[in-house]
């Protein structure tokens, strides 16, 4: 393998990682706060990732500017994030004392219910609107062309979400509450904190991520029944190496399975579908709680 | 005695009327049950949805021309979508239940293969509408299914033929493939054939992406470092339509020749995201401004009442639906002549199948001797149109199907390809406007 070869797997890795972190964030972070799997989160990004491209197709049809383009995909994220994020929540109330694999299945009630609902939206064919990306421009590297949204849109807002994130969780009020929830929600809300509030914002923070993931892919891939179903299944894979409920743990992660899933490519394409399972397999065999698990404080 | 007498002459009345009639005549059914898979959910709803469409537009005119053999057909649609098991009950249910007439089925060559062994179970005429795989017929012989159309074998061959035509000088050449048995196989069929009629070509990647793919990324820097003259991909729907946007956004069209034997369903949907010259295939000779019959009344009417009706122009599968549902109907007049003017029985319909040559919306089709269809292929390039918002095609070429088509002493397809060279092949015309 030369240095040509590593360059280039490292680049389409680190693009492919961006879009995986932030989808699988939102599902790290949903269960991080509420110790819910959420299954509907695939259907997040599939929802983000279609309504962004109607609010494209509908503001500019096949040509516009980069200004519609990033409205289309504020508006996709917004609109998707609040609302399904909320309505999933509201669901999920009345199962609040079930055991937790009840709340797992109502979640994936809810994917198969908006599989369903976005067949009757958008029907069967693919959608996409690539305008910002051709827009955008190239860039060659090692005689390779790449565009740069995906070179530098995808990991630049991963990354800034990340910091964001972290900031927000650490540094403002709002942060601190979720994460004195996160810890003992019992001890939280003896302090005063308003866990239905918490729970609320938890999803609409995690439903916006999803659909967030879905809107920045959009202009890349075709949107298509069924993508809910790839997208969560891979997203697991993430958040299962990392460890749930980590954060920092599913950008490691997605960089790992992002980058080995184009080494891959270069040097045994048969190996590309089962690569992320590889690595979860063999991480969970060493570390069964995953690769950044905390240790937690016993509760009796 | 009085009453001996009458059973007796009863008797003999019945057998009389019994012998004056045919052995096998049946009795019409008041209506022609007819239960059609295809993909109503999933990712293959891209051809389900069209065809069912089309289904639905033909079945309304040959009702108006009097049904099949007067009678008014009604479809059961089955979605196939819903995966194996509950595909294979459905099926049975609407054969043994609904007491199906005729059955077509399907789109999936995977449901073919599993339930044309059922349609021989149960002695019910399938029509095999828009599967590919050759195998079917090849490994085994069946008496109830037909296919109404062409095979991978025709199709990958005819896509060798028209890149050899249009670009005979290439060296090497790449596949983007599905990784399930469509994407495997035509890739064997088709390079097995390339081969046989260029030795000298040279295969530098093989790749295929996981059915579903949202991200070819590493595979098109892959493809732009060995910079293949040719890069193959059989891919549909979905996959097809991401692999050539991002093919395109990152330039690797500009450096490699797209050769996509399926994207003439794509065509619509990618505008103009797809470049200048790709080679489009129809798999048969499906296209909406198809050179001989786009003036033609039916071929016309049809497209326009399509796409009023959905708003976009009918698909290859569209296409098979209307050729599978004529095919039928040419089956059950030809064993209705056959059968001295009598409704004809499943077996006489499933015999009237073999050497039928009928016409759907295109070019006619032939059925050979073991149940396959026998069509013309229609392949183009790729080129922009004042008229439509979405690439159409230029250098149409229709290439007659019977020089595709496997003689049925011939063993295998993939094998039979390889005695092949570009000889054969060298009369066919150009049939640009």
């Amino acid at each position: 393998m030369n240095s040509g070869i590593l360059t280039l797997a490292l680049l389409d890795g680190v693009s492919y990682a961006g879009m995986l972190f932030i989808v699988s964030l939102g599902l790290t972070f949903i269960f991080g706060v509420t110790n819910i799997l959420n299954v509907a989160h695939g259907s997040l990004y599939a929802c983000g990732g279609y309504a962004t491209a109607s609010i494209g197709l509908w503001l500019m049809g096949n040509d516009g500017g980069i200004i519609n383009s990033i409205f289309s995909i504020i508006a996709g994220t917004l609109l998707v994030g609040v609302i399904v994020g909320l309505i999933l929540e509201y669901l999920l109330r009345f199962f609040e004392k079930k055991p937790p694999i009840l709340q797992l299945i109502i979640t994936f009630a809810f994917f198969m219910i908006l599989e369903d609902v976005q067949r009757l939206i958008w029907g069967t064919s693919p959608y996409f609107v690539s305008t910002i990306v051709g827009e955008m421009g190239n860039v060659e590297v090692l005689g390779v062309f790449y565009t740069n949204y995906q070179l530098i849109v995808l990991p630049g807002a991963a990354v800034i979400i990340y910091f964001i994130l972290n900031w927000f969780l650490k540094h403002s009020l709002l942060g601190k509450k979720i994460v004195a929830v996160t810890h003992n929600k019992e001890v939280a809300v003896g302090m005063g904190v308003d866990a239905k509030k918490i729970k609320k914002i938890t999803f609409i923070i995690g439903g916006l991520l999803g659909a967030f993931g879905g809107a920045l892919a959009s202009p890349t891939t075709s949107m298509v029944p069924g993508i809910s179903a790839d997208i969560i299944v891979l997203s697991f894979a993430v958040v299962a190496t990392a460890g749930l409920g980590q954060v920092t743990g599913a950008l490691i992660a997605a960089l790992i399975i992002g980058i080995f899933r184009s080494l891959s490519i270069y040097l045994y394409p048969e190996l590309e579908v089962v690569i992320p399972y590889v690595i979860m397999g063999t991480v969970l065999l060493f570390k069964p709680q995953g690769l950044f698990t905390v240790e937690k404080a016993r509760r009796i | 005695m009085y009453k001996a007498s009458v059973r007796a002459k009863g008797i003999a009345l019945g057998l009389a009327a019994m012998l004056s009639q045919p052995v096998l005549a049946e009795t019409p059914p008041t209506e022609f049950k007819l239960g059609i898979t295809t993909f109503l959910s999933g990712p293959a709803s891209v051809f389900g949805k069209p065809a069912a469409a089309a289904a639905e537009l033909y079945i309304n005119h040959l009702n108006e021309d009097g049904g099949i053999l007067g009678v008014k057909i009604e479809p059961i649609f089955i979605d196939e979508g819903v995966g194996g098991d509950r595909l294979l009950s459905e099926y049975r249910r609407v054969v043994q239940e609904e007491k199906a007439n005729a059955m077509m089925a399907s789109i999936s060559s995977g449901n073919c293969k599993s339930l044309v062994p059922v349609a021989e179970d149960l002695k019910i005429v399938n029509v095999m509408w828009d599967c590919g795989t050759e195998k079917i017929f090849e490994e085994d012989s069946y008496t109830y299914s037909a296919r109404t159309q062409a095979n991978a074998v025709q199709e990958m061959l005819s896509s060798v033929v028209y890149l050899l035509k249009v670009n005979p000088d290439f060296k090497t050449i790449a596949v983007v493939n599905q990784d399930y048995s469509w994407g495997r196989d035509s890739w064997d069929i088709f390079i097995n054939a390339l081969r046989a009629m260029k030795p000298d070509v040279e295969v530098v990647a093989e790749l295929f992406p996981k059915f579903g793919s949202t991200d070819f990324s590493a595979e098109i820097s892959r493809l732009q470092v060995l910079r293949p003259d040719v890069i193959l991909s059989t891919s549909w729907g979905g996959d097809l339509d991401t692999f050539v946007q991002q093919a395109a956004q990152r330039g690797l069209t500009r450096s490699s020749q797209l050769v996509l034997p399926l994207a003439e369903s794509s065509l619509e949907r990618l505008g103009t995201a797809l470049p200048e010259n790709v080679i489009i295939g129809a798999r048969g000779d499906h296209y909406f401004l198809h050179p001989k019959y786009k003036n033609d009344p039916e071929f016309s009417g049809f497209i326009k009442e399509y796409k009023e009706s959905t708003g976009s122009y009918p698909i290859y599968s569209s296409f098979h639906m209307v050729q599978g549902l004529a095919g039928l109907k040419a089956a059950y007049e030809k064993a209705y002549a056959e059968n001295n003017d009598q409704w004809p029985s499943q077996e006489q319909v499933a015999k009237a199948f073999r050497g039928l040559k009928f016409k759907g919306l295109t070019s006619e089709v032939t059925i050979q001797a073991d149940g396959q269809g026998v069509e013309d292929q229609l392949f183009g390039l790729t080129t922009k149109s004042k008229e439509y918002p979405f690439m159409i095609l230029k250098d149409v070429m229709v290439m007659p199907g019977a020089l595709f088509a496997r003689p049925l002493d011939a063993g295998k397809g993939t094998e039979w390809v390889k005695t092949l060279n570009m000889t054969k092949f060298e009369n066919i015309e150009n049939l640009a406007e």
